[in-house]
């Protein structure tokens, strides 16, 4: 904030302090001219108003919080860029990237500074850091069976994987299932864990330009075929002929990039389960419009030792 | 009490009446759409499975009911009722002020018909759309011409206090709804802000806290400084005292709004800044309790035998209540617990339900015999009916949300051994399931109440015409 900024906001707050006060104080001399406990003199509509002094437990109520207000904008950030004689923040702002943050964190421990939520993660880590650590240390599928690291693995599933993916982790549409053995990117514990630490991003592009109206019915039918379910023939057929350009990713059996060693995301089509849903008209939609799928990294977020325990909960997840 | 002088100005009386007959029904329908939603709350089937009745759609339309619509023609009757009264003079304009009730029902009604299709600027309290923003701009300022232009014509030499509020609360109210509502339209249904980021969440809370400041709070105490003095016919308490109160409240209240943006993006030193008026603003709060209340001394037998002066008071004693709360809540530390939990919920209800509807039904049961000529209300019986029915029902609401929300905000920052959190989000919404129930039945309490009101307001205003009522009715006009 510029000084001229800071100045106004510091001058305006005082000056409304020092008005609301003033005026407290002007209030607590009898002014009126008329003596205390009689009427004002006015009548409006048959109301007066008495000339009553204030009570002395509510003045003395409100000369207590002056005296608070001042205490707390000298120790606090409140006056415009005054700081504060405590040096506290509630947290580093103005940062736009982790590494800035991370900066910044680092410089407030160096200095001394009192960034009240760099300092309850700290003390959350050094307190909590290494039951996750020992947990860390074991591989994934050991982890799978152990219940006490199922059970974190669970809560912190719960608490951060749950909004996208439920509370029983059985996905919904756009989110996929986790439970079904069936995987996108590779259901090894590596590769799960590779899917939480750098997040995925999958992209299938709308294809209702390129294909037309009557090849994206074309396209949908031979789609649905490939799963085993009754079409109208020609359709599919003609369907087909297109598919080329869905083979690239999909690969030319349907089967789905993982099926060819590819990280494209490119779910199997010959499976029956459905990303996006399985109708006709949630596939078209699909065809016509396409798909982004995104999941966050969470490396940065959650720390490596925390995302290896939810790991073996998604994993044991598939393999009880 | 003085007997009004002889020479009674020719008030224009049919302006109130439209306004405090629509209060009426408009707080009947606002509060069914709170009760409605309260349901789904516990019964989630209640949505219908239809877009135009789910939660999210019926919620704004019962905050704009009940604040705007309800609220709203409470603070419009009652203000061009008191700012005559007091003034001793007929209001500025009959054109402009006929002009704001048809201009105000229009708004109210293309809100029961844009939010339920889903068209909405998505800010709070704030919901209605730019077409619509801009009549509310348009009749808000024909309202500031008629009530400060009979200000200006008044009879008498000083101001009174109730309308140092309501001229507080017209002012500010055009300021922010103006500040807040700037926009881009991309169509005639859709706009988007023109702030950004945090400083659209601040300029939005800027604005909803002043909603709660100026609309419902400075323009009820400025019914509260005209009604309970004179239902309870005793002067005002404190005439240094109501100074005092007036220039902290309005000073200090326009600052409280970063306290919704605790822990938030919003730089700190708003955060503090916001927590620090919003302390301060409680002593001043309590001055208009005390005031009123106050002004009861002497006459504190009435209460046993008068229930529109039990609402009055009752009210005034959950004003001081959620003016204590409030600034409590503002305090970061027990923010961290109470904010986005239904303890909040339940704070507003205390002062909706408890503050600003009990005062204004008060207010109403005084001023329709009056504005209709009838010596008093059809059935005093039924306004104690009506009176329990509310305080029952505000009692069961803001207790379960006390409940609920303060064991909500234990539950979520329950952790375990392993610093997991204890609980998933739906664990704690079962939880909240029976406290639920009961605010839905506090709910319903205060919607039978209303329900009794509009019937003996309806029997009160076909009953015959007393000789007794000393207003002389202006030039028939019945809209």
């Amino acid at each position: 904030m510029s000084t001229f900024w800071s100045l106004w906001v510091a001058i305006l707050s005082i000056s409304c302090l020092v008005l609301v006060f003033g005026i407290l104080y002007w209030n607590m001399q009898n002014y009126t001219g008329v003596e205390e406990g009689k009427s004002m003199g006015h009548e409006f509509d048959g109301i007066e108003e008495l000339n009553n002094p204030l009570p002395a437990w509510w003045t003395k109520m409100f000369w207590a919080t002056a005296v608070w207000a001042v205490y707390y904008l000298i120790a606090y950030p409140g006056l415009g860029n005054y700081a504060g004689i405590l040096d506290w923040t509630s947290s580093n702002q103005g940062l736009k990237s982790v590494a800035e943050s991370k900066a910044a964190t680092q410089a407030g421990i160096d200095n001394g500074l009192h960034v009240q939520y760099d300092q309850e993660v700290v003390k959350a880590n050094e307190k909590f850091g290494p039951i996750f650590e020992k947990f860390a240390k074991q591989d994934i599928v050991a982890l799978a069976k152990n219940e006490d690291a199922l059970e974190i693995g669970q809560r912190l599933f719960l608490q951060n994987c749950s909004q996208c993916h439920g509370s029983d982790a059985r996905g919904g549409e756009g989110f996929p299932n986790l439970t079904d053995n069936d995987w996108l990117y590779g259901g090894s514990p590596e590769k799960i864990k590779e899917s939480l630490l750098i997040g995925r991003k999958a992209a299938m592009p709308g294809w209702e330009a390129t294909l037309g109206e009557d090849g994206v019915k074309q396209v949908t039918a031979y789609v649905i075929s490939l799963s085993g379910r009754e079409v109208d023939s020609a359709l599919a057929a003609a369907g087909e002929a297109k598919y080329g350009m869905c083979a690239a990713c999909h690969g030319a059996d349907g089967k789905g990039s993982l099926a060819h060693n590819l990280p494209f995301g490119a779910p199997d089509l010959t499976d029956n389960i459905w990303l996006y849903g399985g109708s006709e008209r949630a596939i078209t939609e699909t065809i016509k419009h396409g798909r982004n799928g995104v999941m966050p990294a969470w490396k940065e977020i959650l720390g490596e030792d925390k995302v290896h325990i939810i790991s073996a909960y998604v994993y044991s997840l598939s393999n009880k | 009490m003085s007997a009004t002088s002889s020479t009674t100005p020719n008030y224009n009386f049919d302006i109130v009446k439209n306004f405090a007959f629509m209060a009426v029904v408009w707080g009947l329908i606002g509060m069914s759409a709170g009760v409605l939603i309260a349901a789904q709350l516990v019964w989630p089937e209640l949505n219908f499975d239809l877009p135009y009745t789910t939660y999210s759609r019926l919620r704004p339309l019962h905050t704009n009911a009940v604040i705007f619509a309800f609220g709203g023609c409470a603070l419009f009757a009652t203000s061009y009722y008191v700012v005559q009264r007091t003034c001793q003079t007929r209001l500025f304009s009959d054109k402009l002020a006929k002009f704001t009730f048809w201009g105000w029902q229009a708004i109210i009604l293309s809100a029961v018909v844009t939010l339920p299709l889903g068209l909405t600027s998505s800010k709070e309290y704030a919901e209605l759309e730019w077409p619509i923003d801009i009549l509310i701009a348009i009749v808000w300022i024909a309202y500031a011409i008629v009530f400060f232009g009979t200000i200006v014509k008044r009879t008498v030499s000083h101001i009174y206090v109730a309308n140092w509020f309501y001229g507080g609360f017209i002012l500010t109210v055009a300021v922010l709804h103006i500040g807040n509502s700037m926009a881009i339209p991309v169509s005639f249904t859709k706009s988007y802000s023109i702030y950004s980021g945090a400083v659209d969440a601040m300029m939005q809370w800027w604005y909803g806290h002043n909603a709660v400041g100026f609309f419902l709070t400075a323009g009820f105490l400025g019914m509260m400084y005209y009604f309970v003095p004179k239902q309870a016919e005793r002067p005002v308490y404190s005439y240094r005292l109501s100074v005092v109160h007036f220039w902290a409240l309005v000073s200090l209240y326009i600052w409280a709004g970063p306290h919704h943006l605790h822990y938030t993006a919003l730089p700190d030193w708003t955060q503090s800044l916001g927590m620090v008026m919003s302390v301060v603003l409680f002593v001043p709060s309590w001055g208009g309790m005390i005031n009123g209340i106050m002004t009861l001394s002497g006459a504190w037998h009435k209460l046993r035998t008068d229930p529109i002066l039990r609402f009055m008071i009752v009210s005034l004693s959950f004003y001081g209540m959620s003016t204590f709360e409030g600034p409590m809540m503002a305090i970061k530390t027990v923010n961290a617990l109470s904010h986005y939990t239904d303890w909040t919920v339940g704070h507003v209800h205390s002062g909706a339900l408890g503050w600003v509807a009990m005062v204004s039904i008060g207010s109403l049961y005084h001023l329709i015999p009056k504005v209709f000529g009838r010596e008093k209300m059809y059935s005093i019986k039924l306004i104690n009916i009506h009176f329990w029915l509310a305080t029952v029902g505000v009692v069961l609401y803001i207790v379960a949300m006390w409940i609920s929300g303060v064991m909500e905000g234990m539950m979520w920052r329950q952790i375990n051994a392993d610093g997991t959190l204890t609980y998933s989000f739906v664990e704690i919404v079962a939880q909240k399931k029976p406290l639920n129930i009961i605010r839905w039945i506090g709910g319903l309490c205060c919607v039978a109440g209303m329900i009794i009101m509009l019937y003996n307001v309806v029997r009160t205003i076909r009953s015959e015409k007393t000789e007794a009522a000393s207003v002389p009715s202006s030039t028939a006009q019945a809209v």
